[in-house]
């Protein structure tokens, strides 16, 4: 197969590597050749899980046919280079939408199952691999094998969550979930401080089957940690007013053409913006209807957002704290966090369920905090360092998909399941074929 | 006679080889206008992926078969078993090509398999199509050839020849079918983002299989007989052929 050998980077632009790039078209072409090899789908993890620095990198994105639609029973089977923003094209006229989804429809659904991704629903519908029914792995011996969570079980959890390590992922068969219209409704409840606004996300009368929370990543002080609860659930007919077309605005979209300088984000810019949008999306008082797209992907809007950050890149900093010490842990990554005076652009809270079977899998029943964090200097590794013992501290994990800088040993006192995991990983992989810059970061396999 | 223009609903287009890239995504530009398709390849395993993924998303009916362009002694039994699935069939795109390696002018068994998959085999189904729409007196024949064809050059003149000679088959085929009312249509694209140039040093002003494709399908709503894909590529090798020969043969190309 033709290969380019080309520097390439995850979605936060950190780390750049050069790696060697093979693009099969056919299915047939989805294999390991020799020597080390990663898959990847839409380059959407952030940091170094799909890169390969000196080595094979296999891009999914051209074997990505949608294979089988029961439109009955809302079954789907495709290629694993397909993205979510193609399924939705095809399933949401039939009355279909994705069980679970993470904040971007520009990832594959073999990126899908790799990261075992949540959505904002997690807290009630588990994560991806939750609603997987079948997955064909292309083993490094070249053989196919289908696994289920009835069938070869234990490859299926290996790989769920598995970060591309046991095989490439060909083709995923996923269970859909009915909608009755493309809207959602959503309501919005303001929260002036970390604790009302935990209680609000606790709160089940508010809540809804999708809850997540916007935070203030500028307020200190008494305002720590102030935000916005934002609850949906997709619209069914009888709640569709009969005045629709007057309430929903056409979407528009827009791109960021070039990178920004490395001063457009600062302190002040941010604590500017965050401001307004708390005061203008907070004051939101009564339930409104909008597009699913929006609603779930408001940066699929701006292509390329990622250049906001500048040429240097960003972390983004997703962790996950178990309930009892949710709010605590917190906090302490917050008053951390604000004591470096990083600003932080993004700032998002999202409850989590029961922990998935998945044994690699992030999701654990907590409170998980995301934080986009521009690298301006070595400084920000030994904050980031500071935040990892303090998810440690209260037994909580960092997510590897939106992970470049974790340390080995973190990794391992995070992820209990992962002697579990190798276990079956040195069977189905003895020579560790498949493997990443992230992997061998890690030193996982 | 009256000229029909364009593709419309329910005409069935026979796609030969249909598991490239620009041929994937010509048919995906043909069942957007609702036509009906017949995807014919050596592939069957990718045959019958794209032909799911194509009828799935676009709900037109998607038939496929194995099809060898070199296997021309195949070639009846196969075009007869296309027009009895699809009596309608209105329209051929000749999609398949074979680059080769550039070494292949040096062992001409290598050139030879280059001459017969870009050349003989298409020239073998194409007379096939060329009778049975010259005696139905209306459909189209595309013919996807390359610019490589346009000039010889020390780098691919194997491949450069047999597409050269496709073009020129395509002409007369033209001007033959004129009185008929049957369109040839010659395809010439320039450097394009699939597997055949993936990697390789040079490219510039690459085109993506899916401009590719859509262009294709809309040359059947416009009335050039050589399409040039994209259109500066016209320009490009009209300098190119200008070039005195004299200059040329020095050039390292």
């Amino acid at each position: 197969m033709p290969t380019l050998i080309t520097p390439i980077s995850g979605w936060g632009r950190y780390p750049v590597q050069p790696c060697e790039l093979a693009r099969p078209e056919r299915y047939a072409d989805l294999r390991s050749d020799e020597g080390s090899v990663i898959a990847r789908g839409q380059g959407r993890s952030y940091g170094d899980a799909a890169l390969n620095e000196n080595r094979r990198v296999l891009l999914t994105e051209r074997v990505d046919r949608l294979l089988e639609l029961d439109v009955v029973n809302g079954i789907l089977r495709a290629e694993a280079g397909m993205t979510l923003a193609r399924i939705l094209d095809v399933i949401v006229p039939r009355g279909w939408f994705l069980p679970v989804t993470p904040g971007t429809k520009f990832v594959s659904l073999g990126g899908c199952v790799a990261a075992d991704v949540h959505g904002k629903n997690h807290h009630h519908e588990g994560s991806f691999g939750d609603h997987v029914l079948s997955i064909e792995l292309i083993l490094a011996d070249g053989n196919r094998v289908t696994c289920t969570p009835d069938d070869k079980t234990e490859l299926f959890w290996a790989t769920v969550g598995g970060m591309g390590l046991t095989g490439i992922i060909g083709e995923v068969t996923l269970k859909l979930i009915p909608i009755q219209s493309a809207l959602m409704q959503v309501h919005h409840h303001a929260a002036d401080n970390l604790e009302r606004l935990f209680h609000l996300m606790q709160d089940a009368e508010l809540d809804d089957r999708y809850t997540v929370a916007w935070m203030d990543s500028s307020a200190s002080g008494k305002n720590l940690g102030r935000g916005i609860v934002m609850c949906g659930h997709h619209v069914g007919t009888a709640e569709l007013p009969d005045d629709l077309h007057r309430r929903i605005k056409p979407s528009r979209n827009h791109s960021i053409p070039f990178d920004f300088p490395a001063w457009a984000l600062n302190p002040l810019s941010i604590s500017a913006f965050n401001s307004r949008y708390f005061k203008k999306e907070g004051g939101r008082r009564y339930p409104f209807l909008s597009n699913y797209d929006p609603y779930f992907y408001p940066l699929d809007a701006i292509a390329n957002w990622n250049r906001m950050y500048g040429k240097r890149g960003f972390v983004q900093y997703q962790c996950v704290i178990p309930d009892a010490t949710a709010l605590t842990g917190i906090r302490n990554l917050l008053d951390e966090l604000s004591a470096s005076r990083r600003p932080s652009f993004l700032a998002v809270l999202k409850r989590l369920g029961t922990q998935g079977r998945g044994l690699l899998s992030f999701p654990m029943a907590g409170y998980t905090l995301a934080l986009d964090l521009p690298i301006r200097d070595a400084g920000l590794f030994v904050l980031l360092n500071k935040l990892d013992e303090i998810v440690l501290q209260h037994g909580g994990r960092v997510y590897l998909a939106k992970d470049a800088r974790l340390s080995a040993e973190s990794f391992r006192a995070m992820y209990s399941r992962y002697d579990e995991w190798l276990k079956i990983k040195k069977e189905v992989d003895p020579q560790n074929r498949f493997s990443s810059s992230l992997s061998r970061r890690l030193e996982i396999g | 006679m009256e000229k029909k223009k364009g593709s419309s609903m329910t005409e069935a287009v026979l796609i030969l080889g249909a598991t490239s890239a620009i041929a994937r995504a010509t048919a995906v530009a043909f069942a957007a206008r609702g036509n009906t398709l017949y995807l014919a390849s050596r592939d069957e395993d990718e045959l019958r992926r794209i032909a799911a993924d194509i009828y799935l998303r676009y709900g037109v009916n998607v038939y496929y078969g194995l099809f060898d362009a070199a296997a021309t002694d195949t070639h009846e039994k196969f075009f007869k078993s296309v027009v009895a699935i699809m009596p309608d069939l209105s329209g051929v795109v000749l999609a398949f090509g074979y680059l080769g390696d550039q070494h292949a002018a040096r062992d001409f068994s290598a050139g030879a398999k280059i001459i017969a998959a870009n050349f003989t085999g298409a020239a073998s189904i194409l007379s096939l199509c060329a009778n049975h729409f010259e005696a139905l007196q209306r459909g189209f024949i595309i013919g996807i050839s390359s610019v490589a064809g346009d000039r010889g050059r020390q780098s691919n003149y194997m491949y450069g020849a047999a597409k050269g000679a496709l073009s020129l088959y395509l002409q007369g085929l033209r001007n033959r079918l004129y009185s008929s009312g049957v369109r040839v249509i010659t395809v010439k694209p320039g450097f394009v983002d699939t597997a055949m140039t993936y990697g390789l040093p040079g490219l510039f002003l690459v085109a993506s299989p899916q401009n590719i494709g859509e262009r294709i399908v809309r040359s059947l709503d416009k009335s050039a007989d050589v399409v040039y894909l994209p259109w500066f590529w016209r320009y490009i090798m009209l300098i190119i052929k200008h070039i005195p020969e004299p200059i040329f043969k020095r050039m390292k190309l």
